[in-house]
């Protein structure tokens, strides 16, 4: 009798991620609506200026996705390539001792709140980018990438290390026996057997940076302008909403442009999600 | 020269590490330096005053407490039932495929549009208001995906032989997984249960517009409270106010028992996960 009831309930717990995920998407697009049928969606995603509280509007994000893109990408040369680096270290080089004290290590560097990255950004490093670079304002871009570069890292690291370490051992040792060296078996055979694993860790990284809301709120400048220098203030879309959300009268048009800012991003990090869950699931075929 | 390209190989190996690690601890450092000077018994146990500027922050370790522990008895639940049919129950392969990157999927969901929905949803749409229950709700839903990936994980680790024993016996199929799998793989559970709490006590974004406010004079009474919190109120006294010289020093109070709380809590997971290891007789 209880075996009859237990399955449809176990189901239905199961179909309830389905349900969020189809719940946020449709909440987004019924908030976003009235933007789209009182704005042009065009100005809206290609204007450069975003002035939601003049009279008229102005709602260009534009600069909000240049914004993102430049700290992104800021994120993706500091993480990757330490990220990477790290997860080889771990699984190839590090001996055992060093191993067993690194994993957690870098584990903890991914609990820590991203509100605390945020104030360790706005009174340690910023005032450190500002002496060492000589710029007028240490809260830019490039403090925000170093931070979300940090951040970003353990997630690379310990993706692209599942992905190394599932690599065979015979692989290594038939690189071993044609007399190469440790260094020449991780570069040649290793990493490439490992690429579609590193690839997806990188993709998925990068998603958190782009939906990364706190620390680039304080730590990026908040300056909503198309940025000339990685040493310019920026913003970024996540950092709007949170900025603007409390002060946007609801149901105005500003509160329904952020709603639609989400729904942008939603997309993009959805898109992100897919890309990394396909590569990674190819490689198992 | 082969020995050479490994020797300066393994020198960027081990500097991509060494910058990581100094990151995280001059991260720590900093914070414990200069929160240390700040914490204190009234400041644990007292409430703000004077606008912030002065007094503790005990209403935001209440609040976030109780944030957390409403998210956890929301989405542990759901999140294990859920992993139980993804493991035990499901028999059409697409399925369980469309609800596995559903589940991955909505972990990829930047947190401030969690913060986004549950305003839509548990604020507007069912009018509980921003309050504790709209904040613990839409926490659950954040950390639904590591309850279900941790008891996935901790599912799967439980030998067939056991179930093929229960049978053996006579149990039906939901008399196994109640009493030989899941007692097998609660280490695991717990350790998902816990790092899910830890991640829920962090969280700003989400509880920005549900649950957070910058300050009340009482503790919530009921669940349609607002509530103050630990990491909204760093960012509070950081952005908003008027005499940072005073509220500089609170935040970084603030940030030093949030981050052992969480640091604390993941260390718990870790320990959890460590001693199930070693107690493993099969």
């Amino acid at each position: 009798m209880k075996e009859k009831f237990i399955r449809p309930i176990l189901l239905i717990s199961a179909l309830v991620s389905i349900f969020f995920l189809c719940g946020i998407t449709i909440t987004l697009f019924t908030e976003s609506l009235p933007l789209l049928k009182q704005y042009n969606f065009i100005k809206f995603l290609f204007g450069t200026h975003w002035y939601p509280t003049c009279y008229p509007p102005e709602l260009g994000i534009l600069p909000l996705i240049v914004g993102t893109l430049v700290v992104t990408l800021g994120t993706f040369l500091i993480a990757v390539p330490l990220g990477v680096g790290t997860a080889i270290y771990i699984s190839e080089v590090a001996p055992h001792k060093i191993k067993e004290f690194l994993k957690p290590t870098v584990e903890l560097l991914a609990s820590v709140p991203s509100v605390i990255y945020g104030l360790f950004g706005m009174v340690f490093l910023a005032p450190l980018v500002q002496k060492v670079f000589h710029v007028p304002i240490g809260l830019n871009a490039f403090t925000a990438s170093i931070i979300l570069g940090m951040m970003a890292l353990p997630t690379v690291a310990s993706i692209a290390e599942d992905a190394i370490s599932s690599v065979p051992r015979s692989l290594r040792e038939a690189s071993f026996a044609l007399g190469a060296t440790k260094w020449e078996t991780i570069t040649k055979s290793v990493v490439p057997a490992a690429s579609s694993g590193i690839i997806a860790s990188i993709i998925l990284g990068l998603g958190r940076a782009i939906g990364e809301t706190m620390t680039v709120l304080m730590v990026a400048g908040g300056a909503a302008q198309i940025p000339h220098s990685i040493f310019d203030p920026v913003r970024t879309m996540t950092a709007t909403i949170a900025a603007e959300m409390g002060e946007a009268p609801m149901g105005s048009l500003h509160y329904h442009a952020l709603f639609a800012i989400a729904l942008v991003l939603f997309f993009i990090t959805l898109g992100f999600n897919l890309l990394a869950d396909w590569i990674s699931h190819r490689r198992k075929v | 020269m082969r020995k050479f390209k490994q020797k300066f190989g393994f020198l960027l190996l081990r500097l991509s590490i060494l910058l990581a690690v100094i990151f995280l601890f001059s991260l720590i450092i900093v914070i414990i330096l200069k929160g240390a000077k700040v914490i204190s018994i009234p400041f644990l146990t007292q409430f703000p005053q004077d606008g912030m500027t002065k007094g503790g922050i005990f209403p935001a370790i209440m609040g976030t407490f109780l944030l957390a522990v409403g998210a956890i008895v929301f989405a542990l639940p759901l999140g294990v039932f859920a992993a139980i049919y993804l493991r035990e129950y499901g028999k059409s392969y697409r399925l369980i495929r469309i609800i596995r990157i559903g589940v991955n999927n909505l972990a990829g969901v930047p947190s401030v549009v969690f913060g986004l929905f549950g305003l839509a949803v548990f604020v507007k749409f069912f009018q509980f208001g921003v309050s504790l229950i709209a904040g613990s709700l839409t926490l659950g839903i954040l950390i639904l995906p590591i309850i279900i990936r941790s008891t996935e994980e901790a599912i799967a680790t439980v030998p067939e032989s056991f179930r093929e024993a229960s049978y053996g016996l006579g149990a039906t199929k939901w008399h196994t997984v109640r009493h030989v799998v899941l007692p097998v793989a609660m280490p695991g559970i717990l350790t998902g249960a816990i790092l899910g709490i830890g991640r829920a006590a962090g969280e700003t974004a989400p509880i920005l517009f549900t649950a957070a406010t910058f300050y009340t004079r009482r503790l919530p009474s009921t669940v349609f409270d607002e509530v103050m919190a630990l990491p909204y109120h760093i960012y509070a006294l950081m952005t908003e106010g008027t005499k940072p010289q005073y509220q500089v020093p609170i935040a970084y109070g603030t940030a030093l028992v949030l981050l052992l709380l969480v640091l604390g809590i993941n260390l718990i997971a870790i320990i959890i996960r460590y001693r199930a290891r070693k107690a493993k007789t099969w």
